[in-house]
């Protein structure tokens, strides 16, 4: 009972150790050929190339805009509410406009909506909760920026054109 | 030797073909070891700079002469600056009594294809490469920095008992040909064993070549022996402390390193600039092509001879190369167990079965 010993006693093939060697030296030839002659290789030529993810890949958060460029957020702070990382920061304010095109009062509006991108653990939750279907993320998964206050995004930002999800 | 105008000028010449060779084709090593390491992981690896990623290491080369020539304050500043010259020069002072051709005649004057026409030019060689651990040993200590220190412990250790191996199986071969000179190694293996396999060291002696070319990768510090550099655990080993163009100093240094090795190695146990098997047909065939006297035939002749331990020279650094991306590195009880208790004792056992054979074999 006990450690079971799993050790085992090398045959004198395996001691000599050139054979296993060698037999390793031909397998990184045949690798080394297969990318020489053929050239066969498992990476991509990343900017020109892009991978394809998932149609549920979560990346950059956007909000979706009506026809007038109006927000569909109505500021009701439940995205901010149900955030794990509280990265979500709305301040509200009344809406003074007319009815909509489609004849829909949005009485509220963000007076600005801010999303700490540095924060958020990009888990989606502020979307399911969203009633009006706002806030979104897109696809995008190219987040870098130049300084932290970029990475800070405003309504401005968020309000960007994305085509479905991006 | 009379120093007149054409003596000076031919090893003038001598000198500057060498280190131009030696330097030249750097890049290219540089260029195919990152390229062949790609190809061997299936990656692409640099291609973006000029055709190919050709021009990869002239970028480097101009990345590393702009960087802030930096150096620790705490640092002992002349054996730090020593180091990667002195690592430079020591494997460039063993090419010269490489051999890369029997001999030329320009102007009805004999050159003879080596820098240095040493008697003992082994032992020559043998010191100098020798002086290749001070490097480490000065770039680890004068650096002032417990991983370099490290290092340098490490490669000097390897390198110590490497080297016993390594001339161990130097002498077992040196018995053989009975002389320290180079060229009249070369001469001994333009023989034929039965008039077809060519006299190589390496069929005399199979088992002190294959430690001799063990011993070399040791000597040179490449995998699986690059425990002075190791970056798993000692982030860059004995030239951590150094950037900009010092390291590129250490990094050509170690490329001149490995081409004087398998140089050696070439010329020592496999035929040194003989002419490659098939090699000897080519050279007749343009000779009588072009209706070439004797002169312009040696002449050809010694080109071709420069091409076979070219040729050499390039398969063993492939080899060094392809050994690289197929062996992970030793820990260091393993290192020293293979090189004192199977190098050390095989390398010995060898001497002496080989000493006996040549005792008898000359009776």
């Amino acid at each position: 009972m006990g450690t079971i010993n799993v050790s085992k006693r090398y045959t004198a093939k395996e001691k000599f150790y050139l054979v296993a060697i060698f037999q390793g030296m031909m397998i990184t030839l045949r690798r080394f050929i297969q990318g020489f002659l053929f050239q066969k290789n498992w990476t991509i030529q990343y900017p020109e190339e892009r991978r394809e993810y998932s149609q549920k890949f979560r990346g950059e958060h956007f909000i979706s805009v009506d026809k007038n460029k109006t927000e569909n957020c109505t500021a009701c702070y439940l995205c901010e509410t149900v955030c794990p990382a509280e990265c979500i920061h709305i301040i509200a304010e009344e809406r003074e406009d007319d009815k909509g095109q489609y004849g829909v009062l949005k009485e509220k509006k963000p007076l600005s909506f801010d999303i700490d991108a540095l924060r958020c653990c990009f888990c989606g939750f502020c979307e399911e909760a969203c009633p009006k279907d706002a806030i979104k993320l897109s696809r995008n998964y190219e987040m870098t920026v130049s300084t932290r206050e970029k990475a800070i995004y405003d309504l401005d930002h968020l309000k960007r054109e994305v085509v479905g999800r991006g | 030797m009379s120093l007149d105008i054409f003596s000076v000028s031919q090893m003038l010449a001598k000198i500057i073909f060498v280190i131009a060779v030696c330097l030249g084709v750097i890049p290219f090593i540089v260029w195919f070891e990152r390229r062949g390491a790609a190809w061997m992981q299936g990656r692409v690896g640099p291609n973006r700079v000029g055709p190919f990623g050709l021009l990869q290491p002239l970028a480097d080369v101009i990345k590393f002469f702009f960087k802030e020539d930096w150096s620790p304050r705490n640092a002992n500043k002349f054996y730090y600056f020593l180091a990667p010259t002195l690592a430079l020069i020591a494997p460039l002072a063993a090419m010269t009594i490489i051999p890369f051709g029997s001999f030329a005649v320009i102007n009805d004057q004999v050159i003879n294809l080596q820098i240095a026409n040493i008697d003992s030019g082994v032992l020559f060689l043998l010191a100098f490469a020798g002086l290749e651990v001070y490097p480490l040993i000065l770039a680890g200590w004068a650096s002032n920095n417990k991983y370099s220190v490290f290092g340098a412990l490490r490669g000097s250790s390897q390198i110590v008992s490497y080297e016993i191996s390594m001339a161990l199986a130097l002498l077992s071969i040196l018995m053989v040909y009975g002389s320290f000179d180079p060229h009249k190694m070369v001469e001994f293996q333009n023989q034929k064993i039965f008039g077809i396999i060519p006299m190589w060291g390496v069929f005399l002696n199979p088992i002190g070549a294959l430690i001799f070319w063990i011993a070399t990768f040791a000597e040179t510090n490449r995998l699986p022996f690059d425990l002075a550099e190791g970056e798993a655990e000692l982030v860059a080993g004995y030239h951590l402390e150094y950037g900009a163009m010092k390291f590129a100093v250490f990094f050509m240094a170690e490329y001149i390193a490995m081409i004087m090795a398998s140089a050696f190695l070439a010329t020592i146990f496999f035929g040194g600039y003989n002419l490659l098997p098939g090699m000897y047909f080519v050279v007749q065939k343009i000779g009588t092509h072009f209706a070439l006297a004797d002169i312009g035939m040696q002449n050809l002749k010694a080109g071709f001879q420069f091409l076979s331990l070219f040729i050499k020279v390039a398969f063993f650094i492939f080899v060094m190369i392809w050994i690289r991306w197929t062996l992970p590195r030793f820990r260091f009880d393993q290192l020293m167990d293979l090189g004192w208790k199977i190098l050390f004792p095989l390398a010995l056992t060898n001497l002496i079965f080989m000493s006996g054979v040549v005792y008898f074999l000359n009776r």
